[in-house]
């Protein structure tokens, strides 16, 4: 594709701290390559603000490579931009042209509260992932990979949902900002797998009380969240938390 | 919600049954027995109880749902995903809800109310003596607006069912790779011909084809 430069009018969401009332701030950039990631032309802007005495605008970033899950930014009403299956970080400017508008928000969920312009407080997701998105196992030698078989299909079932990065874009796009496409990646990862078999029916009830007790909005079932799933996570993945949930609530002690 | 949900779809199914009765071919005998026999059984008396208690559950569990879920979002967005990320209807389930429930109220005074509060005439079929229900369909379907009304009303139902149905199987846990499809194609098929064949009673009472 050919490389060319533009001009463009960014509108950013500013807000001092989580208590303060935050706003939008309108920013002219000039001679952004085609070849710039989003995130390298936020670089450009906050170099600028810097160089004018201004406040950079703060925003979560990491690997850049679209594995980590940090990047976040509500870009022009769709979780990490216009791009199908795509992070912020590996959202390019050759998406937009010159003279365009780009509207930039927080995620917003009661659950992710805004700490600083547009990052966000995510560590509801940790708590829940601390509620019993994990296994136990005894320390010691690493056991010999082929000695636990698993089949095929299960173990692609189980790595499709594991590609979870934990970014909050299913929670940003969900109307009811319901966190119910991350918790059941996490569940249906480790319930597809022996390993996973002692825990199975604690983690899903300990996780979902913790998933509520956070805030997040009940699951509809608008598909909001796959369609803007960077790591494409399948809604089946959410009717295999309910079954794993109702069982678990029926059958455990 | 997805509970009460299926069992309402499963009434759907009968009510639909009795409706098409009206296209027996028969002058309506067909159909002002299978109502009165509707209206005048000890066991689906008990079961219309069920159904009351059915509908008031799942809308009171619908109002909690949306009061509680438009309560996780403090501020709106700006520019929102809209229909790029789901279908409207899907995030209309509410507004058509309550759509469906004005259209209820409208129903129930129309056919529930005469028929259960006796105020119906009464003809003579093989030597018994029935409701007229066939009748007063007839008359009521006979006013334009009334006709309108009813078919937006089978319009809300359409699309409270295109995500009702399935949406209750995902919720009850049935939406793995395994029935997703069957899910999908049954809630769509079963949306569309329910729709249909409500919207066909004051369509064919109306433009005569029935009498």
């Amino acid at each position: 594709m050919e490389h060319y430069s533009m001009n463009l009018t960014l509108k950013v969401w500013r807000q001092k701290n989580k208590d303060s009332k935050g706003d939008f701030e309108t920013y002219k950039v000039e001679n952004i390559s085609s070849e710039m990631s989003f995130l390298e032309m936020m670089d450009v802007l906050n170099d600028r603000l810097i160089r004018e005495g201004k406040e950079p605008i703060a925003f979560d970033h990491d690997c850049r490579e679209g594995i980590c899950g940090t990047c976040s930014m509500y870009i022009n009403g769709r979780p990490h931009g216009p791009w199908h299956a795509n992070t912020t970080c590996q959202l390019h400017m050759r998406a937009y042209k010159d003279g365009d508008t780009i509207v930039v928000e927080p995620w917003r969920a009661k659950a992710f509260p805004v700490v600083k312009d547009l990052i966000v407080d995510r560590s509801a997701f940790d708590r829940i992932i601390q509620a019993g998105g994990y296994i136990s196992v005894n320390t010691g030698n690493a056991v010999d990979a082929n000695s636990l078989p698993i089949e095929k299909e299960k173990a692609d079932e189980s790595f499709a949902a594991a590609a979870c990065i934990g970014c909050g874009a299913c929670v940003a796009a969900c109307k009811n900002s319901s966190a119910m496409l991350f918790v059941s990646a996490k569940v249906s990862h480790l319930a597809l797998l022996p390993q996973g078999a002692p825990e199975r029916k604690t983690r899903v009830l300990n996780m979902i009380a913790q998933m509520d007790k956070e805030g997040f909005g009940a699951c509809t079932n608008t598909q909001a969240c796959e369609s803007v799933c960077p790591k494409e996570i399948s809604m089946t993945n959410i009717a295999k938390l309910n079954s794993e949930y109702i069982i678990s609530g029926l059958t455990s002690r | 919600m997805a509970l009460t949900g299926v069992s309402l779809i499963a009434f759907l199914v009968v009510h639909v049954g009795i409706n098409a009765c009206i296209w027996a071919g028969d002058g309506g005998d067909m159909f002002n027995k299978a109502s009165h026999f509707m209206g005048s059984t000890v066991v689906i008396r008990i079961l219309e109880v069920g159904l009351f208690a059915g509908i008031i559950l799942h809308i009171v569990q619908g109002l909690v749902l949306e009061v509680q879920n438009r309560s996780r979002r403090q501020t709106a967005y700006a520019v929102s995903l809209g229909n790029r990320g789901s279908k409207w209807y899907r995030r209309s389930m509410g507004l058509l809800g309550t759509l469906l429930l004005l259209f209820l109220v409208m129903h129930l005074s129309h056919f529930w109310v005469p028929s259960r509060f006796s105020t119906l005439e009464t003809i003579t079929i093989d030597g018994k003596e029935y409701p007229n229900q066939y009748a007063d369909i007839i008359r009521v379907f006979h006013d334009p607006l009334v006709v309108v009304l009813y078919l937006l009303g089978c319009a809300s139902l359409l699309y409270h069912l295109l995500h009702g149905f399935q949406s209750a199987f995902r919720t009850l846990g049935v939406g793995n790779n395994r029935y997703l499809a069957l899910i999908k194609i049954t809630g769509f098929w079963f949306s569309i011909i329910v729709s249909i064949g409500f919207a066909m009673m004051p369509i064919s009472v109306y433009l005569e084809w029935i009498s």
